[in-house]
């Protein structure tokens, strides 16, 4: 057998090699355009590909050639402000190549193999180095800081290493024992990046979306799962953790989405600040675009693709997240590259290995002490798509049993353009206990005790909603009228945010804090005014609550909520003297 | 390549011939069958290997035989296109229907369409005033987007997609559409009521119709969409005219797609459709949008009837993840009497915030659609209440959402036919509609634009 054979058959993206020497999840070339493929079965003397560009007009009898690697991403400075396709070719570099349309048979490199960057070093001539410790540095972008480190299983004594100006190709380190490293190195998409261990995640992702910090919040190194129907807000929701959440580094997958979803991101992220540093967003973003019509064994590839990105970055210890929308359009890929080689399938057509993958993947996430001792973390927030929004399909149940953190979407809310649509009833995160130490630390030692008593008003209002449904509101006795008041307070002035506000899309946790305490000063003092005789119809409306609910549009109001709340609370009080 | 004839059938079921024993055949290669009396049809490649061709028939397999002379073309499916598309009418396969001459191709296209790079769109963002106040103010139509509508047997889904290609227009320009019509198994009667309304404004004469009728070959409609976005592809992106795609009706579409899957024993997904529907449908949809360095676009106003009015249906469910939006058509409002009987609720136009505002339309728009929006779907809710505890028993705020909702329906939904009201006058009379709710209950509108535009600030 040779690294040569010939296609034997063609069905849409899969294509069968025959005489062909071959081992699993090789990357080969098919036809006489080179087509990239991977091979993902085994039969006898015949290798089954799949190929991530389309296949018409290719022929049985057309050669296939075995690069003998592994589908692999290039890593190294120059990926962060990329946008890639599924298997990491530059979508600009394809425009020069092709045109507005993706034609195939072309490759690309990952980034600029002949820019120039400075390259620091951070070990000395003679100093041992093992796999995954630092050699240098480069300053990639104005905020991140490249840290170029030893190929994981490589190493040894520094034989020369130099600072000053190389292309990513070129030698910037000798060993002892001969061999060279260079600022880029390759790695396969389908195996982890090594680390050290694996740590508790006890610091919260801080997104500035108030429903999520504050009730549902999730941990550095945590994996969310984002499940709802179309047009709940899925993929508003994960531009806006995109854009505004606390880390680091941002990998953002649209897997199998829209084409012009993509262009808006690519159109608005250049032009977006990010909160935590002043810089541009897109400074710290890499993005992997392979829309619903690109070819579907790319798609596969792309989320492989995005995570082994961020475990880069991770090892050198930045806390990175990476969002997948959508993990169903993903899995769907892999269901029918599975039908297409016939293979016996499990749930719904999906492949039986399903919920097998969807566990490896989200199990690449965790905040770890890398290689090189550092502390890093990949968040992972999967979106998710399910049929007719019902969760009990195999991708959100299989999403389910392995993520911590549900944030289930709602038709219903969206309907009412309760944004975001997460439902509160029913989302839950199983990081509190372990953040709330960090929250008392940092924000306020009653954080956690706030946090819960939100959610009991909301559970109660749920209940008293039930007896309304029967009664009307007015049948209610006025206390349990307040609650019902204070629970919309919560929905409307607190859990609603408009992610398309310039003021209101992010809101600082600090806020979010004071917003929270407002809502109970509300109440408290509505209580104890109704108890001196006010007239719940007085104190709901006093002016100086639906001022101090509008202020959350106006910027500053983390200044002037303070005495807003004190404005309401002297008109409330002044309730009881007109009575 | 070409001219070499087989006559290996081996099998047929029903649209598929299998043949074995040829020269190499390309993946989704041309072929042409002849029959033994003489009739020729078309088919394409769907699988080949060394030993085995299987060949998907669009005119049906009716009358083939072993005996049937099979020859490969060499080429994958492409369509001649020029300019002298624009005033014909084809059929689903690409021939004339109207009695004319062939088409004089300037160049020849491949159907199937290559995928637009992301990188290489334009972010749609020319608001299309529809004329129709539910589309204008709550689901915002854009150039370059795909706006399906989710209808339902007996529903006037047909008199909004008329409605529309008639009163489209850009604020910003007087530019104009031209229609490409794509009709996938509707029945004559429906076809001629389309064509009749397109002959009767003259938009026929600058339109491209693809006509595949209920009683033509189901397997054909696979074809019939993506010859309808290859000549509108040519006429955008090439010729740089504005494209208006109405393609009706998706389901039908759809059940072809199924019937193929099923012919070839593919494990099915829901309810019987592929698995691969999904990109199937992305791969038509996708075809929506305006790119770097070309003028024209392409807009998309796919019909698709839900059975059984149910969402969740995989036609409808999979074409609304794909899709920027949808306008949902509704039973109840049109046995209320209402036209048009659009449910705002589950209606939603994804790239309406990228062009409406000061600049496009008006700049309380977002804010006056978001309170239309939540005062009527509170109001809707308390219908359901009222059914059970009685009107009496309602607070004054829920008093005066309930009654909004009804004005909602009777003033801002309903319009005629022919009535094409200018944004300007679909947000004033937003206002005048919200003027039955105390000020203090609509949370959603800006101070600002209150005192701009509320009716008491305004006399």
């Amino acid at each position: 057998m040779k690294n040569e054979g010939l296609i034997y058959r063609i069905s849409g993206p899969v294509v069968t090699a025959i005489d062909m020497k071959a081992a699993m999840y090789d990357v080969v070339r098919v036809g006489t355009e080179g087509l990239m493929g991977e091979v993902i079965e085994l039969h006898g003397d015949k290798a089954v590909i799949q190929v991530y560009e389309d296949t018409s007009g290719i022929r049985p009898g057309e050669v296939v050639v075995n690069t003998g690697e592994t589908l692999s991403v290039s890593l190294g400075p120059g990926l962060l402000t990329q946008i890639y396709d599924g298997i990491q070719r530059p979508l600009p570099t394809l425009e020069k190549e092709m045109g507005v349309f993706l034609t195939r048979g072309v490759d690309a490199d990952a980034f600029d193999l002949e820019k120039i960057w400075t390259f620091e070093p951070q070990v000395s001539v003679g100093d041992t180095v093992v796999g995954g410790q630092v050699v240098g540095h480069v300053q990639e972008t104005d905020t991140i800081v490249h840290k170029i480190m030893v190929v994981p299983g490589k190493g040894g004594v520094v034989k020369s290493i130099e600072s000053g100006d190389f292309n990513v190709t070129q030698t910037i380190c000798t060993f002892e024992d001969g061999s060279e490293m260079q600022m880029m190195q390759e790695w396969p998409v389908r195996t982890p990046r090594p680390y050290q261990q694996k740590y508790p995640p006890v610091i919260p992702l801080v997104t500035g979306m108030r429903i999520l910090d504050f009730l549902f919040p999730l941990a550095k190194g945590g994996a969310a799962g984002i499940p709802g129907p179309f047009g709940s807000g899925k993929t508003v929701t994960q531009q806006s953790l995109a854009k505004y959440s606390d880390a680091q580094l941002v990998v953002y997958i649209g897997c199998g989405e829209r084409g012009n979803e993509m262009t808006e991101v690519l159109d608005e992220f250049p032009h977006l600040i990010d909160p935590n540093t002043g810089k541009p967003l897109m400074e710290r973003t890499v993005m992997i675009a392979n829309t619903s019509n690109m070819p579907v064994a790319a798609r596969e590839a792309s989320v492989y693709t995005g995570i082994t990105i961020a475990e880069y970055y991770r090892d050198m210890g930045y806390d990175v997240a990476l969002m997948a929308d959508s993990t169903s359009r993903w899995a769907e890929a892999m269901r029918e590259i599975s039908s297409r080689l016939e293979e016996m399938p499990g749930e719904e057509g999906y492949p039986a290995y399903l919920s097998t993958r969807i566990a490896e993947f989200y199990e690449r996430a965790g905040r770890v002490e890398t290689l090189n001792g550092e502390d890093g973390s990949i968040t992972v927030i999967g979106a998710v798509s399910p049929p007719g929004g019902d969760i009990s399909e195999p991708v959100s149940q299989g999403t389910l049993r392995i993520v911590k953190v549900f944030w289930g979407l709602d038709a219903g809310l969206a309907r009412q353009r309760h944004f975001p649509a997460i439902n509160w009833l029913n989302s839950y995160s199983l990081y509190p206990q372990s953040l709330d130490q960090w929250f008392r630390d940092n924000i306020a030692p009653d954080f956690p005790e706030i946090r819960v008593e939100l959610s009991g008003l909301l559970q109660i209002e749920s209940e008293l909603q039930e007896i309304v449904q029967l009664v009307g509101s007015d049948a209610l006795p006025v206390d349990q009228q307040l609650t019902l008041e204070v629970a919309r307070m919560i929905r409307e002035y607190f859990l609603q945010q408009n992610g398309f506000h310039d003021v209101d899309a992010y809101c600082d946790i600090n806020l979010q804090y004071k917003m929270a305490k407002a809502i109970l000063a509300f109440q408290e003092s509505a209580k104890s005014a109704m108890a001196s005789g006010a007239q719940l119809g007085d104190v709901v409306n006093v002016p100086s609550r639906s001022d101090l609910m509008r202020g959350r549009l106006n910027k500053g109001y983390i200044d002037t909520i303070d005495d807003m709340v004190k404005t309401m609370l002297d008109e409330i009080a002044a309730t009881v003297e007109e009575n | 390549m070409t001219g070499k004839e087989y006559r290996t059938i081996t099998d047929v079921k029903g649209p598929l011939v299998f043949l074995n024993k040829t020269e190499p055949v390309a993946f989704g290669e041309i072929v042409s069958l002849r029959l033994s009396n003489g009739t020729i049809k078309n088919g394409q490649v769907l699988d080949t290997s060394d030993d085995l061709v299987i060949v998907q028939v669009f005119e049906g397999t009716a009358k083939i035989d072993r005996e049937s002379g099979v020859t490969f073309m060499g080429d994958v499916f492409k369509l001649p296109v020029s300019t002298d598309l624009i005033g014909r009418i084809l059929d689903g396969a690409g021939r004339p229907r109207d009695g004319g001459p062939d088409i004089v191709a300037e160049e020849s296209s491949d159907i199937i369409g290559a995928a637009i790079n992301p990188y290489s769109r334009r972010s749609p963002h020319d608001f299309i005033q529809t004329g129709i106040s539910a589309i204008d103010c709550c689901t915002s139509l854009v150039r370059g987007q795909k706006l399906p509508i989710f209808s339902a047997s007996g529903l006037p889904h047909n008199d909004i997609a008329l409605q529309i290609a008639r009163q489209a227009k850009l604020t910003a320009s007087d530019e104009e559409f031209i229609v490409v019509f794509c009709a996938m198994g509707i029945t004559a009667e429906e076809y001629n009521f389309f064509r009749a309304d397109l002959e009767r404004t003259g938009a026929l004469e600058s339109a491209v119709l693809f006509v595949n009728l209920a009683d033509d070959p189901a397997v054909e409609r696979i074809i019939t969409p993506r010859l309808a976005l290859t000549a509108a592809e040519y006429l955008a992106f090439e010729k740089d005219y504005h494209v208006l795609v109405i393609y009706t009706d998706m389901t039908n579409y759809c059940d072809a797609l199924r019937q193929i899957g099923a012919a070839r024993e593919e494990v099915p997904g829901r309810r019987g459709y592929p698995g691969y529907m999904y990109t199937d449908l992305a791969m038509l949809y996708e075809r929506a949008g305006l790119v770097k360095g070309k003028k024209g676009s392409i807009t998309q106003f796919p019909i698709l009837t839900m059975p059984g009015d149910d969402i969740t249906h995989p036609i409808p469910d999979l074409s609304g993840y794909i899709t920027e939006g949808q306008i949902v058509i509704s039973r109840e409002l049109h046995q209320a009497g209402i036209y048009p009987p659009i449910n705002v609720l589950p209606s939603l136009s994804r790239l309406m915030g990228s062009c409406i505002g000061e600049k496009t339309t008006r700049e309380d728009h977002k804010s006056v659609s978001d309170q239309m929006y939540a005062a009527y779907a509170q109001g809707r809710e308390l219908r359901g209440l009222v059914a059970i505890v009685g009107e009496d028993a309602l607070n004054e705020r829920d008093k005066q959402l309930l009654e909004f909702s009804g004005v909602f329906e009777d003033k801002f939904l309903r319009q005629s036919r022919y009535e094409d009201r200018s944004i300007g006058e679909t947000l004033d009379l937003c206002w005048t509609l919200m003027a039955g709710i105390d000020t203090k209950y609509l949370v959603r509108l800006d101070q600002k634009w209150i005192d701009k535009y509320h009716p008491d600030n305004r006399e």
